[in-house]
């Protein structure tokens, strides 16, 4: 039965999960350089630079994912149109890929500035005593160091976007989640399609999982 | 008369601590000064404010008559020039031996690597430990990644050197081959302030000895005439308490 599904489905199937993965990896590479700039925005003497950083922050994690792709997608052509803009669509993977790169972005920015944080000030007085300006401080002396200590943190959040994604079907976006509503919506078979969906996710997150291990050891090593 | 560091009146506070209550104090090129103290006294704050880790509330620090307080000072530049030492070594642990002494010349462009390189291992070789080049920090001894920390703050070829209570992390056997570096450096026209609880170093290379409590300078003189006849009580107590 599960077989059959497999077989006369696989290609979609495969379409799916390769779509939930590779919007999960863009977002985090986005995410990630969102994070660094805000987290740098967060430590920054700027006052204002520090108030636009905690604010997006506590947007983020104040809104729920689902009602931020809703105004991404639909919200927010709407308001354009209204406002007398009229023609502009914004493309379904577009606006998938902005919601999670913001979403992921603002906690990628609290892992960022933890890791940064928790490198010893020592390190950066030693630095900027041998004349090296805030830049170079930041680039060659703190974010490496800070990078080790950020490594599971930052698995493990893409462990969580990389489930987040199943969020994007609600705006149509040809996930895994999503592709499984249609399968199902042709076949019928309820419990066998959420069971095929569910052991995806679950084998690629405890793949992932140990992937974050092995890369941690060799960190951990590397000194 | 010509002065290499020159401190007027400086104040500096955290919060409503006041640290430092108004310090004068002028530095002859080549002079080694030592700071002693009890602990609290605020002589590694005043360490730290002559190369602007710490900022002064008022008061003028010139450095070959520069005045580093001045905010559009390029105070990276003035840096270059003033090595610094820490308690804590604050060694690079990313970085081997080697490339913690070449860092700050290749990457201000001081150097070619070619040339940092070259500069580093005699450096290392002068602080003895130039076998250690491919190491990384933490497999050194703390009196090893104190010699290499002062290789490291020599690499910008400074001529001020601060050092900020070198020896009190080390064990005792790792003293001595730290303080014989410094001196080495004494007899290389260096100049120098040591904020130090090493009496004995201090009697020795010392041309003047500053006895520091509660934010001010209590006593300074030469250090035969300040240790063995102080004239203030808080520092014959002090030295009571040390000795």
């Amino acid at each position: 039965m599960i077989i059959d599904l497999l077989v006369s489905n696989y290609r979609i199937l495969l379409r799916a999960f390769g779509n939930t993965l590779t919007i999960a990896l863009i977002s985090l590479v986005f995410a990630t350089l969102i994070g660094l700039i805000s987290s740098l925005m967060n430590l920054s003497r700027s006052r204002i630079l520090r108030a636009v950083s905690r604010f997006y922050v506590a947007l983020i994690r104040g809104v729920p994912m689902i009602v931020l792709a809703f105004m991404v997608y639909f919200g927010l052509p709407y308001l354009l149109k209204k406002m007398g803009v009229s023609g502009f669509r914004i493309p379904v993977y577009t606006a998938s890929l902005i919601t999670m790169s913001l979403n992921a972005g603002a906690y990628m920015s609290e892992i960022i500035r933890g890791g940064i944080q928790a490198v010893d000030p020592g390190q950066s007085e030693a630095a900027r005593s041998l004349g090296l300006p805030y830049n170079k401080t930041m680039r060659l002396i703190i974010v490496p160091q800070a990078i080790k200590t950020m490594v599971p943190a930052i698995i493990n959040q893409f462990i969580i976007s990389f489930k987040d994604t199943s969020l994007l079907s609600v705006i149509g976006f040809a996930e895994l989640t999503n592709q499984t509503q249609v399968i199902i919506g042709r076949t019928n078979a309820i419990f066998e399609m959420w069971a095929i969906a569910g052991v995806l996710y679950f084998v690629s997150c405890t793949l992932l999982g140990q992937l974050g291990k092995v890369v941690e050891r060799k960190l951990a090593n590397g000194n | 008369m010509e002065t290499k560091i020159k401190l007027e009146n400086i104040t500096k506070s955290f919060g409503k601590l006041d640290v430092l209550k108004g310090i004068s104090l002028s530095l002859k090129p080549q002079e080694v000064v030592c700071i002693i103290g009890p602990s609290g006294s605020g002589k590694s704050t005043l360490l730290r404010c002559m190369n602007r880790l710490e900022e002064v509330n008022s008061g003028s620090i010139l450095i070959d008559g520069v005045d580093i307080t001045d905010p559009s000072v390029d105070i990276n530049h003035i840096r270059e020039n003033i090595g610094m030492v820490f308690q804590h070594f604050n060694l690079f642990p990313h970085l081997s031996v080697l490339e913690n002494v070449m860092l700050a010349p290749v990457e201000l462009g001081k150097m070619s690597k070619e040339e940092a390189k070259a500069n580093a291992l005699t450096l290392l070789e002068q602080v003895g430990i130039h076998e250690k080049a491919d190491v990384y920090p933490v497999k050194l001894s703390g009196g090893q990644k104190q010699r290499v920390a002062i290789a490291r703050a020599l690499a910008m070829n400074p001529d001020i050197m601060l050092f900020d209570e070198p020896t009190s992390a080390l064990d005792p056997e790792m003293v001595k081959g730290v303080l014989n570096v410094m001196k080495d450096l004494t007899k290389r026209g260096m100049t120098m302030v040591v904020v130090t609880h090493e009496i004995g170093f201090a009697r020795e290379v010392a041309d003047r000895i500053i006895f520091m409590d509660q934010g001010k300078i209590v006593e300074e003189g030469k250090p035969l005439e300040l240790l063995n006849h102080p004239q203030e009580e808080r520092t014959i107590a002090f030295l009571n308490e040390i000795l």
